[in-house]
Formats: C-alpha cells, structure tokens, sequence
C-alpha cells in the first residue's frame, strides 16, 4: 500500500461531504477530510468550528487547535459559540464530525469515564460533542477500532447515537438526524434503517472481517453487499499531504 | 477613573470561594498569567467556570485552587488528558473536586442566561445526554408549541478573568478573531478583570466601536500583561507555543513532576515579568507573528 491507514480514514471522512454543505468540522482527521473535499468534489462546502470561527477554505498552515491564528486569519467570519450552536440548533448545519473513548452499536458515543483493570479512568466531558451528536443533520463518527473501545454498551452516554434502538431518539425530542456513517480503524458502517443497529458495510484492504469481529463487542452485523473500502485515488492522496506535508495527523 | 492595576492586587481582589469565569476564548486568549497569580496568592475553594479551558483548569486543580468546575471538557487540547484533572476525580489528590457537567452549548446558554437576567435558558441539545439528567438541567414543555426543551440553570459568576487585544485605563476592550463565550461571560459575571496586550487611549477604543465587546462599566481591574495568555494564543499579537502544553503533558503526569513544574514556571518565576524572562527573548521572539495581516479601517464618517 502507497498510503497509511490515517490517510485511508481521512479520504473516507471527505467523499462523506456533499457540496454546498454546511460542516462542524472538528480538529485532526476530520479537519484534513474537510481540507481533501474542498479541493476535490465540494469547493463550496463551508466549515464551522465550536469556538466561533466560519471558514470557506481550510488554512494551509498546520494547527494543533481550531482557536490557533491561522484558523483564524483569512476567515469568513468570527463569531462565538453561542453563535455557531446556534446554526446547529436552528438545523442549518448539514454534517458533523466526531470521536469518542467508547463507542456501542447503536453509535453512543461516552468520553466521561471508562473503567481499566477495575479502576475507573476519568475523560475530558463532552466538549461540543453532545451538540453535534444531538443537533447535526448527519454525525459521521471517527474511532481507533479496539474491543475495549466497542461494548455493547456504553458507561455513559456523553453523546447520543439511537440510544436502545429504533425509536430512542424521537422519544428523546432530538432534532438532529443522529449517526450515518462510523469509520473506524478496521472499517466503515453503517446503521440499519429500522433497528438503527451499527452494520458493516466495508472492511479496509488487508483487514478481515473475523479481525473486524474480534476488536467488537458485540455480534457483529454485517451488509450483504459489504466490500473492501475504495482505496484512496491519487489526486486524494495529493490532497491530504497538500495539508499535513509532514504526517503530523496521518503517519500510522 | 483608571483601573489600571497590577496583577497582584486585581487577583489579590478575588474572594476565596468565588466563583471564577476564566478561558472563555475557548483555545484562545487564555489568561494564563492571571492563572498563575491565583496560584500564587493561594486562593482556595473556587469555582472555576468555562467551556474548555485547556490546561489552565487543570494547572489550578492541582495546585489546590478549585473546589469545583463548572464546564464541559478538562483536559490538553493537543496532548490528550489532564492528569490533575484525573488525580482530583479518581484520588481526590490534592484535594475530591465535584464538577458541574455541560456540553459547550450548555454552558454559553447558562451564561448567557444570567448575563440576560434570566434564571435559565431553554434549548433542544443535550436531550440524552446522561449528563442532563443533573439538577442544573430540567425537562420543561414549551407554553407555546407544547415541545419538549431543556432548561439550563443561570452560570453567574462572581468575576470573569479575561484577556484582550487592547483596552483603555476605564476598560473599554477591544477584542477579535474567535470569541468563545467572552461576551457571555463578561455580561454574566458580577465584575470582569482584564488582562491586555496593550493599554491604549481612549480615542483607540471610539474609532470602532463594533470592537469594543466589552463595555468598561463592567470592569473592575484592567492589567497591563503582554503576552499574558502565553501558551495560548492571542490573534495578532502571540502564536500558540505548542511545545509548552507537550511539555507540561510530560511533566505533569506524576503529582511531582507536576510540583517540580509549578516551582519553575509559577513559584519560582515570581511575577509575570519573571515567568517572561523565563521564557526567554529567543522564544517570545519565535512566537510573535510574522506577515502582519490588517484590515483596511473601518469608515464612520458622519
């Protein structure tokens, strides 16, 4: 292979932005996925970010967080975060990306507190994840793929996927279209339309779908016409290196 | 009048037990020299209010400052964990820490909330979220439409800390780039403390007053404190010092490596002018900005 399993996860993220779509764009992969969509297929998407910044094209210069000056210089606008939830409260932001420490299969996400040997580890909260996951059109979900990562269910729901299944979020009175699309490490799924269950729809090349079924906790669902993940095209790969020239965000 | 003060007698004005709104810029404008003055006049007991904070939060969880947060993320944004954080929630070490959670939407609409005069805010994120379920949240139905909405309980606190640009001897600030929850928190609290880049005149502040965010009828204290948000960054002024906040991920991963730290960078640099000289001219020097980047003025001709 001529390219990491981080740029394979970052070109994954891009083809999931449409054109013309408003994006909660997040930091990391889903900063470089948004960056590979505006110089491919989405020129005239417009990215958001929690702090209060609107961009309509990623900064070149390499940040570690969305507040770092060159996210903030050459942008469209500067706002506050009540601002951008806003957007994302009155249904006007199309797509959102996030992450979690755990992850169960109807896509709750938990970055509260995990257990370890018996020892209850404690995260950083929720941040804006709760936000997107409750408000977004559509969640694209991003997570290393590792059992202890993957319990049926999760501790502690810091940002809801369907919750219990078909009905929960409705139930809820969210507004948002919850989870589409969950890449992971290993593979990408998706979740059926009536139990709302995480299924697999493609498995990254060289991975198996039995290793798939080790790293999750649970039985795994699987697409009748799963298929290996699209390599990433060469003008894809251009694309990612353009923004991360050294692999600080893409080296395996 | 002029409020320009130094920074030890504007945090020496801070109560023990109060209630302290600080890093509202999110990963910006931190005012991390205010952050280690409370440090060093060892106030205890706070409550310290913000959506993420970085590591200032956890710097002052383990130098014993907090009692209790009020926010929706502890940590380091680039490096991972705060190791103070989990110290305090999984040891109780220095001292057991109780947190209010939130989400960001969650806390700007508490502010917001008080900084409105209102006791609390509707709105329809955080609906299941385990977190809602705590008593600063509660399910309400709308009078209007019958939906379902969440509450959130008023954040008023007794000070906000925040860090600007430039602001005038009254406390008239200016302000740019992303702005986090600063006006929120500014209209929220009791009384703000500044801590700017620059002190400028009064005629500064009159030529864009699209710029002025914060109103100095508001402001108590203003601080002359160049560089005062180091290692976070201020738009036109300081670049974020990335190897700082690796540096303080590695040192304070066990409780003396955190002491070892706090000895260095806030015991024994003294002041804020210390803690500069302790940087060093070639460093602050790599973290000014390079190509200058201004806006064409602004017209107000009447």
């Amino acid at each position: 292979m001529d390219y990491t399993l981080k740029e394979l996860m970052v070109v994954a993220a891009a083809r999931e932005i449409c054109d013309g779509e408003v994006v909660f764009v997040g930091m990391r992969l889903p900063l470089l996925g948004f960056a590979v969509a505006k110089e491919l297929h989405a020129p005239r998407a417009v990215g958001i970010f929690e702090n209060g910044v609107i961009r309509d094209w990623p900064a070149l210069a390499p940040i570690f967080t969305m507040s770092d000056p060159p996210n903030v210089s050459r942008s469209l606008s500067c706002c506050g975060l009540v601002d951008v939830m806003s957007l994302l409260q009155s249904g006007r932001v199309d797509l959102g990306f996030i992450g979690g420490a755990e992850i169960d299969r109807f896509g709750n996400l938990n970055t509260h507190w995990v257990e370890e040997n018996g020892r209850r580890v404690r995260l950083p909260g929720s941040g804006g994840a709760a936000d997107i996951a409750g408000l977004a059109g559509r969640c694209i979900i991003i997570m290393n793929h590792e059992r202890r990562r993957f319990p049926p269910k999760v501790r502690f729901i810091t940002s809801p996927g369907y919750g219990e299944g078909r009905g929960w979020r409705e139930g809820k009175h969210l507004k948002g279209g919850g989870p589409r699309r969950v890449i992971t490490s290993l593979g990408i799924f998706s979740f059926d339309s009536e139990s709302r269950e995480m299924i697999l729809s493609s498995f990254h090349p060289g991975v198996s779908i039995e290793q798939i079924q080790r790293e999750t906790g649970w039985r795994l669902k699987v697409a009748a016409e799963v298929s290996e993940t699209r390599s990433p095209l060469a003008e894809e790969l251009a694309a990612v290196r353009k923004y991360d020239p050294k692999g600080v965000w893409t080296n395996n | 009048m002029s409020k320009i003060c130094t920074l030890r007698e504007a945090i020496s004005s801070i109560e023990d037990g109060a209630a302290v709104a600080m890093g509202c810029g999110l990963e910006s404008l931190i005012p991390f020299a205010a952050g280690y003055e409370i440090i060093r006049r060892k106030k205890r007991g706070l409550t310290l209010v913000a959506p993420i904070s970085d590591i200032q939060f956890d710097q002052l969880i383990g130098a014993g400052s907090a009692r209790k947060i009020v926010a929706a993320w502890v940590g380091n944004v680039a490096a991972g964990l705060g190791h103070n954080f989990r110290r305090a929630m999984e040891e109780g070490i220095p001292r057991p820490l109780e947190v209010e959670e939130h989400s960001n939407f969650t806390i700007a609409l508490g502010l917001k909330a008080a900084g409105m005069g209102l006791p609390y805010l509707p709105t329809r994120t955080a609906l299941g979220s385990d977190f809602s379920e705590a008593p600063h949240f509660r399910a309400i139905t709308c009078p209007f439409t019958g939906e379902r909405l969440l509450a959130v309980r008023a954040v008023a606190p007794d000070v906000a800390i925040l860090h600007v640009q430039r602001a005038d001897s009254e406390g008239n600030a200016h302000l740019w780039g992303n702005l986090g929850v600063v006006r929120e928190a500014a209209y929220a609290a009791k009384r703000v403390i500044l801590t700017c880049e620059e002190v400028v005149d009064h005629e500064v502040i009159l030529s864009d007053p699209n710029r002025t965010l914060i109103p100095g009828f508001l402001v108590s204290h203003v601080v002359d404190a160049p560089f005062g948000s180091h290692p976070s960054p201020t738009q036109g002024y300081a670049r974020r010092d990335d190897d700082f906040y690796f540096d303080y991920h590695r040192q304070s991963r066990s409780l003396e490596g955190f002491q070892e730290w706090l000895q260095k960078w806030v015991f024994g640099a003294g002041d804020h002018e210390g803690y500069l000289d302790l940087l060093g001219k070639e460093r602050r020097e790599k973290l000014k900005p390079g190509r200058e980047l201004c806006s064409p003025a602004v017209n107000f001709s009447v």
